[in-house]
């Protein structure tokens, strides 16, 4: 089976049921989205697919047919996306596992509308739980990547 | 009369530090207790001080920050430590967690232990927490709980580095040929400025590293720091952003095979009948086998992924034995409840004279209540897992874990390898709360290493496997009552039970020990706060239950905040009495109490009107030596009640990083308030009914309220930051509820009573 992930060509020899999850995680060594819930409850997992996020722990990989973009594929430590920029200006992360889903999702969302409203932020990251509770700071660094993003544009 | 020189020396420490500023300290101490574990690991041209501190030829300084990170910031407040001393901004040092070692032990972790009020500074109360800090050297328990990590790194990691400072620069005076005093320290460089010569540490570091470690450091003083007392940007924080392999199921090692367990749902009990062929047969299973240890038993499955594990796992067919305790929720909460009626309690707080408070107190005077509070799992975001490889006599295991020298040795003698051959890497957390404390997780990893030929093995649990084996904050009811005397209470009693958690913990760790005595954390949070109250008496009892229950974050703070700070509010709305109001006579007595209250109190506008349909509560703890407020507005809306915004006030005595401190306060209290508002695990035919986080679900982002966080520096002795913005969030709620509607609910958690938005 072939996948794109990340920008490249992605050869896995995999049961078709194996949620997208796995299939990166174990098969593939791209440890970047996280296991959490395997439900879709929690959003650890949130990876896009064509652009759009999706849950990697409930979907199978034999249904994946679009381009797969996880949190290595935004940015890097040298070149960071605005919002992974913001996350460290606002110091978002506590335990940090939560925030690979967390900021795919805020990229998603920013993807969607330039300058969110609390309450759009709200809707929009409800799926994605984070037991360390950063949600104030989360909110505070999406208001600062849309201005950062703009920015750059 | 060896602890009594310690004593005087601790005495006099603090004096010389309130006298003179900087504080001149022997360093033997932490030169000779164990011996340097960073000796063995020790890369080509680099160099080893103490157990806190490396430096390459190259000039790479690496950091030992032995306390394990699972989001409290804890590694780069423990870094700064070194660093500030070591002259060296943050962004010049590599943070590790080092090996496990006895050289990391935490004193302070059982200090508190010894029971006394946090404001005791009697002879008697500061020679228990000196003795109780030796046991903790004793026993080299490198453990992280109880937050303690920045109060028990503070002097040894200051010193680490002030002492490497200086063996640096009399190298480098030696090099030149000048005396110490005419060299600066600046970004790892030494300078002589009268000369014009420098030198940076890593040249310097070979020559340094044979001298002899001072006796005597000299500390920075307080004004003089660059690093501690302001917001530093966390070390961690690149790693977690940018979706680094950094968490223990993360790691990736060749010829990794992959594995989960299904362990007894029944607590205590063994498969009665079984057959495992079915799943045998399943695509990518190599191997089942069966598990029998003191935390459960069950089955492993190895296999050559996680989700082939996974659905092999279910595929089991096997029937578990049957339950020795209550086989429905209710069961359990009565003898919990029976236990708070009528069992044998032991008296933890006794001032004045309660039953004669009370034997003529007229009726219309006296109010009674019962509260209760579930059990609750801890359910970090990262389940539990845990990597190992047995290969060639010697066992090697990667766990996020909060016990390193306690994983060490069980999985050595799991897999039958001595001590020496076991070595444990300490991976970063995704969240702990203290689940991570217990063993288990790391305990069934070194089990199936046996069994893989030598190739490494990750153990991960489903969610659903990590909800129903946790060792779960116990329940807990209490029974109270108060006489209301002129604007406050005349008198407070109040009994509280639970299941005793270290007698629990003792069971899986040491089951041949006696049990011990009664567990001090059942009131924890209520027989030591800070209140002047004519007649006070706060006894706990010990429920009979042998379900799995263990240290939740905050702990017994965690019940007692609830029950404590809730019938406050009751006695004050008896007693006519504005709650704040009520809580600045009561602790006139202890000033940085009454500054925290004052300040929350502004803070927030205590006492203006609010329009119709919101209210405002407020609640007090003094958990881990820190004194916390919290008042949280809430108001009606058509879709339920929702939370508009809290303000914490919070003394920590010494704030050494304001923005991880304004972290962990809004933290502990979205974790207080999750549970309080929706969580509970109730039991049914002896196995925990929820399962994943569709029926055990925390705070949302659209729950979460506002936060305005002040910390204040008033308290003399440094309080812990972790854990105590959890116990005030349960209460503040349920009181701000009660302003809201009238409706005082008095069993957690509040969405069986009210709905929220």
């Amino acid at each position: 089976m072939r996948l794109t992930v990340d920008g490249k060509p992605l050869d896995i020899d995999v049961d078709p049921d194996m949620p997208l999850l796995w299939a990166l995680r174990d098969v593939a060594g791209i440890t970047g989205p996280k296991f959490g819930c395997g439900v879709a409850a929690c959003g650890a997992c949130t990876v896009f697919v064509d652009g759009q996020p999706v849950r990697s722990c409930s979907l199978p990989v034999g249904q994946v047919s679009g381009e797969v973009t996880t949190i290595q594929g935004i940015g890097t430590s040298d070149n960071l996306h605005p919002v992974q920029q913001a996350w460290i200006e606002e110091q978002v992360a506590q335990c940090g596992y939560c925030q690979a889903g967390q900021i795919m999702s805020a990229v998603a969302l920013l993807d969607m509308i330039d300058n969110p409203s609390d309450e759009e932020i709200d809707e929009a990251m409800g799926g994605n739980l984070c037991r360390c509770g950063t949600y104030p700071r989360i909110r505070a660094a999406i208001h600062r990547a849309a201005v950062l993003k703009t920015a750059r544009s | 009369m060896a602890s009594l020189r310690k004593i005087a020396r601790r005495t006099f420490l603090i004096g010389a530090a309130a006298v003179a500023g900087g504080v001149a300290v022997g360093y033997y101490y932490y030169r000779k207790p164990y011996p340097n574990p960073l000796e063995g690991e020790l890369a080509e041209g680099e160099q080893t001080f103490n157990p806190y501190v490396k430096i390459g030829a190259d000039n790479t300084i690496t950091v030992i920050a032995p306390r394990a990170e699972m989001g409290q910031g804890i590694s780069t407040t423990l870094a700064a430590f070194v660093a500030e001393e070591l002259e060296v901004p943050l962004d010049l040092v590599k943070v590790e967690y080092g090996p496990a070692s006895y050289a990391y032990y935490n004193a302070t972790i059982l200090e508190e232990g010894a029971g006394y009020n946090f404001w005791d500074d009697s002879f008697a109360a500061e020679s228990a927490r000196a003795l109780m800090m030796g046991i903790g050297k004793m026993l080299g328990a490198q453990g992280t709980g109880g937050s303690t990590s920045a109060r028990d790194g503070f002097d040894r990691m200051r010193q680490a580095g002030a002492a490497t400072r200086m063996m640096l620069v009399d190298a480098a005076a030696a090099r030149f040929g000048v005396r110490a005093n005419e060299l600066t320290v600046e970004n790892a460089t030494i300078t002589h400025a009268a000369s014009n010569r420098s030198v940076t540490y890593g040249e310097v570091a070979a020559d340094a590293a044979k001298l002899s470690p001072p006796s005597t450091v000299v500390l920075k003083d307080k004004a003089q720091w660059k690093l501690l007392g302001k917001s530093q940007p966390r070390v961690d924080m690149m790693d977690k952003v940018t979706g680094a392999p950094i968490f223990g199921i993360d790691v990736r090692l060749p010829e990794m095979l992959y594995a989960t367990v299904r362990i007894s749902p029944v607590f205590g009990v063994k498969p009665v009948r079984s057959d495992t062929s079915a799943a045998e047969k399943m695509p990518g299973v190599v191997k089942i086998v069966p598990i029998e240890t003191v935390y459960g038993s069950g089955f492993g499955v190895i296999a050559e992924n996680t989700w082939a594990a996974f659905k092999a796992a279910e595929a089991i067919d096997v029937e578990w034995g049957k339950p020795d305790y209550p086989v429905t929720n209710e069961g359990v909460m009565e003898i919990i409840a029976k236990a708070a009626a009528e069992g044998e309690a032991t008296v933890e707080r006794d001032d004045g004279n309660v039953d004669a408070a009370f034997a003529d107190a007229p009726a219309d005077k006296v109010i009674e209540s019962e509260y209760s509070v579930p059990y609750l799992s801890h359910a970090p975001m990262e389940p539990m897992n845990s990597t190992a490889q047995l290969k060639d006599g010697e066992l090697t295991v990667w766990s996020p874990n909060q016990m390193p020298v306690l994983i060490r040795w069980f999985c050595a003698d799991i897999a039958g390898v001595p001590i020496d051959k076991t070595t444990v890497h300490t991976t970063a957390m995704g969240g702990a709360f203290g689940r991570r404390g217990e063993l288990d997780y790391a305990i069934y990893a070194a089990l199936m290493a046996k069994e893989t030929n030598g190739r490494p093995v990750q153990v991960t649990w489903t969610r659903e496997e990590d909800m129903r084996h946790d060792c779960y904050r116990p329940a807990s009811v209490g029974r109270f009552r108060a006489r209301i005397g002129d604007g406050g209470p005349e008198a407070v009693d109040m009994r509280i039970a639970a299941q005793n958690m270290v007698a629990s913990l003792t069971s899986r760790w040491f089951p041949s020990l006696p049990a011990g005595g009664p567990d001090p954390a059942i009131t924890d949070g209520s027989r030591n706060q800070p209140y002047t109250i004519p007649n006070y008496r706060v006894a706990s009892v010990e429920a009979s239950l042998k379900l799995p229950v263990s240290f939740w974050r905050s702990v017994g703070n965690s019940v007692n905040g609830f029950f404590h700070e809730s019938f406050m509010d009751e006695i004050a709305n008896a007693a006519g009495a504005d709650p704040i109001e009520m809580r600045r006579k009561l602790m006139v007595d202890f000033p940085a109490a009454l500054a925290v209250v004052n300040k929350v109190a502004d803070m927030s506008n205590w006492g203006e009107k609010l329009p119709d349909g919101k209210a405002k509560g407020f609640a007090f703890t003094l958990s881990f030596g820190s004194w916390c407020g919290q008042v949280i507005q809430v108001a009606d809306t058509p879709k339920g009640i929702k939370l508009e915004k809290m303000w914490i006030a919070v003394d920590v005595g010494m704030a050494l990083d304001p923005s991880i401190i304004e972290a962990q306060m809004f933290s502990g209290a979205i974790y207080g308030l999750s549970a309080a508002m929706s969580q509970e695990i109730t039991f049914k035919d002896g196995i925990v009914e929820q399962s994943n986080f569709h029926d055990f679900d925390a705070m949302r982002i659209w729950q979460s309220p506002e936060f305005e966080v002040a910390i204040l520096e008033n308290f003399h002795r440094m309080g812990g930051v972790g854990e105590v913005g959890t116990p005030p969030a349960a209460p503040a709620l349920a009181n701000a509820i009660f302003a809201l509607n009238g409706k005082r609910i008095r069993s957690l958690p509040l969405n069986k009573e009210v709905k929220f938005a």
